[in-house]
């Protein structure tokens, strides 16, 4: 059909920053995808405390060590996490090189202390369905922190290359600490159940 | 630091039309050939081969439903064996739910709403891709595994402790679980894409008010995907752990439950329902108003009601919970919810007869089908609210009443209107236009099938006939009802079969359609048919809800942006204002790597754990190749 100019847009920019850009949008459509799962775990928990005579079912509670430093260790990543975002934002590609090698650092650390919170949950995945739910919701947690670490991973590598230099790269790296303060917020909940919750 | 200096751009206002397609097609077409067919990202080839793959599967389990109603046309019937039968009950729910009734449902909205909201591309196209082939490598897990009588035996909603490692041994529940986990991650995709399309790729000006309602439906479905589809992984991953590592979340006797499982599956399965009706509501509103010659009657009360919908989805689940003996207050409590829902939907019904009654309808076969579907659905709206109530469900639960019910409502409340929609926008997709005549006859042999199929299963459940069962005695008296039922699931099929015939003749032989051949008032129809690889060569600019009505001379479109590079518009939330010319990503294979890679680790993982490990590993590889940047003047920022 016939056509009629209204509008002139050539203005725009090429590519939109946060809540313009669609990775953005993506990001939270995933979050809230991925928060669904952790939080109907988490009622999966209360379900079977609910139902049980006594808990923790067959075994004391988890050792704290572990999992209460992987908590401190998450919630301090959160400042370097909030630093490289707004470094991405002014765009300085030096400070985000060196943001996004403590990132990967801190990416690590977790993953590691991770496989110290397992035998400290004095309950194995195949004992009772204490132990299930336990492992279940560390694992999913993992899955987490080891997919946003290889994402981290990447992105580290792909600052030192010459794609590094791009706004959507930096744009990237944005939503990449988005995410990791989603990991980070989905763990509070679960550290609570998971450690608290049996010394009521 | 230096960011890529941007270079003098060229833009499309430069040039005239028949250059700007030239351009525009350079860099959007598919080229020919098998690579690129599988490399492909454009949301009409996906959004095409997602729904022919969809109706493939409407066939399969519709031949399924055929080898049922052969098996229990007469008592004591031996056409096969209990265990086939309850492979055949099962294949057909597993297949209709999850091969195609939410597939086909997203399927027409990958193809439809990129054009509808005005745009070139849906949102992350090669997430689409990746989608695609999730979804085809379910199907092919499912339907190979009873190909080689390994289908799963368990029911639809594979109840523990029946689908569970004591009752079920062999790999028969596992293929269930990880077929649910193939279409779920490719239902999860596709919704997530929809969000961001429907959120920020609208052409400017199109306001939150002025979204078609198809566009609306599509929305509201696709949250109901993200928050519900999750239970059913959970739910599913749970159980082949406790088939598979032995753990125990549904074992009572250590500490797991069985009725978890039902919560589980229900609080995703009652959303699921709306997955699949919301969809076709909105089917029903854009061909009521196209064929009604008039702008819908109550339009905010529509999107009202379907958000609603959506709300209430989620408070439902336990009415089919009923007769686990459940505490009475939670029992009351969910009759009063899914009685509720009876409201949104009524305003919906009062809306569209408002519409219908004040327009000047044109009976056209589409309109056919929403006629077919008002009466349908209504009724088993009403037989909904019937089961609503505990005493009653608990007579009839487990009988072909419920049979009856859900069939209305499904097929009544999304089949028929997804016929009328095929008939509606099969024009666009291919350029030609079904049979008038053929279509007038498939409507009638469909309605007239279907109720004389289902209606009669009302009245076997209230005499007590049990579902999934694989036959029944003489004596019971239930012989020639189930006969009569037999002979009219004939008239049915041969319903489907003509449908099918008259799309694959209309496909060559149909009259050629033109751009708008119904005179319909939304953006799709304001480009050619089928649409070019970019769909739009200058992006719509929309005033109103039905530009192409209130715009008649002339449609108004942007101009300003690059031929040289995919370019989409990004606008605002709210009230679309532009905010960015964001690229959309080109062709690329490594969608398909990735799926097949994830296929291979989901199949492996049901037979070891260490699956999951070493299975990443190329999955992991195949999307560092999808991500990383190419060096395309896509990459430009």
């Amino acid at each position: 059909m016939n056509e009629r100019i209204v509008l002139d847009v050539s203005h725009l920019t090429l590519h939109g920053k946060s809540s313009a850009s669609v990775t953005w949008w993506g990001t939270f459509a995933f979050m809230l995808l991925e928060g669904t799962g952790f939080a109907l775990l988490i009622a999966v928990y209360l379900y079977l405390e609910s139902l049980a005579s006594e808990w923790p079912l067959g075994a004391p509670p988890p050792d704290l060590g572990p999992g209460s430093v992987l908590t401190a260790v998450l919630i301090a990543s959160l400042v370097p996490n909030y630093l490289i975002a707004r470094w991405a934002e002014q765009e300085n590609l030096h400070k985000v090189r060196i943001g996004i090698v403590i990132m990967t650092v801190l990416g690590i650390v977790p993953v590691v202390l991770r496989f110290y919170e397992f035998p400290a949950l004095h309950i194995s995945w195949d004992s009772n369905a204490y132990g299930s739910i336990l492992w279940a919701l560390l694992g999913l947690h993992l899955t987490h922190l080891v997919t946003d670490l290889g994402d981290t991973v990447v992105l580290a590598i792909l600052m030192f290359t010459r794609h590094g230099a791009n706004k959507r790269r930096l744009g990237d790296i944005q939503d990449n600490a988005l995410y990791w303060n989603f990991v980070v917020a989905t763990w509070l909940p679960i550290y609570v159940c998971i450690y608290w919750v049996p010394r009521l | 630091m230096s960011v890529a200096p941007e270079e003098p751009e060229v833009l499309d206002r430069r040039l005239d039309a028949a250059a700007l397609d030239r351009r525009l097609d350079a860099v959007w077409q598919t080229p020919r050939g098998l690579w690129a067919a599988l490399a492909t990202v454009d949301h009409k080839i996906i959004g095409r081969r997602y729904i022919a793959t969809a109706f493939v599967f409407l066939a399969l389990g519709g031949l399924l439903a055929v080898a049922m109603r052969l098996q229990l046309a007469r008592p004591e019937a031996r056409v096969m064996s209990a265990d086939r039968y309850n492979q055949v009950f099962t294949m057909h729910g597993a297949n209709m739910m999850f091969l195609f009734a939410v597939p086909v449902m997203e399927a027409m909205a990958v193809y439809l709403v990129p054009l509808m909201v005005g745009t070139r591309n849906i949102a992350f196209p090669r997430l689409n891709a990746f989608s695609y082939w999730m979804y085809v490598a379910g199907g092919i897990v499912l339907w190979g595994a009873f190909v080689f009588d390994m289908g799963p035996d368990i029911g639809w909603f594979a109840y523990v402790p029946l689908s569970g490692p004591q009752y079920a041994p062999g790999k028969r529940a596992d293929i269930w679980a990880q077929m649910i986990t193939f279409t779920e991650v490719s239902a999860l995709a596709v919704a997530v894409e929809l969000v961001v399309t429907i959120f920020k790729q609208r052409a400017p000006g199109m306001s939150l008010d002025r979204i078609p309602l198809f566009v609306w439906s599509m929305l509201v479905t696709s949250f109901l995907i993200i928050i519900a589809m999750p239970a059913i992984m959970v739910a599913s991953t749970s159980l082949i752990l406790d088939r598979l590592i032995g753990t125990h979340f549904f074992n009572p006797a250590e500490g797991g439950d069985v009725l978890l499982w039902q919560h589980l599956f229900w609080f995703f399965g009652h959303p699921e329902v709306y997955i699949i009706f919301l969809p076709a509501v909105g089917m029903v509103s854009t061909l009521v108003v196209t064929f009604s010659r008039r702008p819908v009657f109550g339009y905010l009360g529509l999107v009202l009601a379907v958000i609603s919908t959506g709300i209430l989805a989620f408070g439902l689940w336990v009415h089919h919970m009923f007769v686990t003996g459940l505490p009475r207050l939670g029992e009351s409590f969910f009759t009063g919810s899914s009685m509720a829902i009876a409201i949104p939907s009524g305003v919906q019904i009062f809306c569209w007869l408002a519409t219908l009654w004040s327009g000047r309808p044109v009976l056209k076969v589409p309109l056919l089908f929403v006629y077919a579907f008002l009466f349908t659905f209504v009724m088993g709206g009403m037989t909904g609210v019937m089961v609503a109530s505990v005493p009653f469900d608990t007579q009839v639960h487990d009988t072909y009443f419920v049979v009856a019910h859900f069939h209305y409502v499904l097929v009544g409340g999304a089949v028929f209107p997804l016929m009328g929609a095929v008939y509606y926008w099969f024009p666009k997709i291919t350029g030609r236009l079904m049979s008038e005549r053929v279509g007038r006859w498939v409507a009638g042999l469909v309605f007239v099938g279907f109720n004389l199929t289902f209606f009669p299963m009302h009245l076997l459940g209230l005499a007590g006939m049990p579902r999934r069962v694989y036959t029944y005695p003489a004596e019971m008296q239930w012989g020639s009802v189930n006969l009569f039922i037999s002979l009219s699931a004939l008239v049915l099929a041969s319903g489907f079969l003509l449908f099918f015939w008259d799309a694959f003749r209309s496909l060559r032989h149909g009259i050629p359609a033109g751009d708008n051949p119904w005179d319909a008032p939304t953006l799709e129809w304001a480009t050619s048919s089928p649409p070019p690889s970019y769909n739009f060569a200058r992006l719509p600019v929309v005033s109103s809800a039905y530009p192409l009505w209130d715009e008649r001379d002339a449609l108004s479109v942007a101009t300003g942006l690059r031929p040289d590079r995919r370019e989409v518009l990004v606008s605002s939330v709210a009230d679309a204002r532009p905010e960015a010319r964001e690229s959309s990503p080109r062709n690329s294979i490594w969608p398909l790597w990735t799926a097949i890679a994830t296929s291979i680790m989901l199949v492996w993982s049901i037979f070891t754990p260490w699956a999951v490990v070493w299975g990443s590993i190329p999955i992991a590889t195949a999307l560092i190749g999808w991500f990383w940047p190419k060096g395309v003047p896509e990459d430009d920022a």
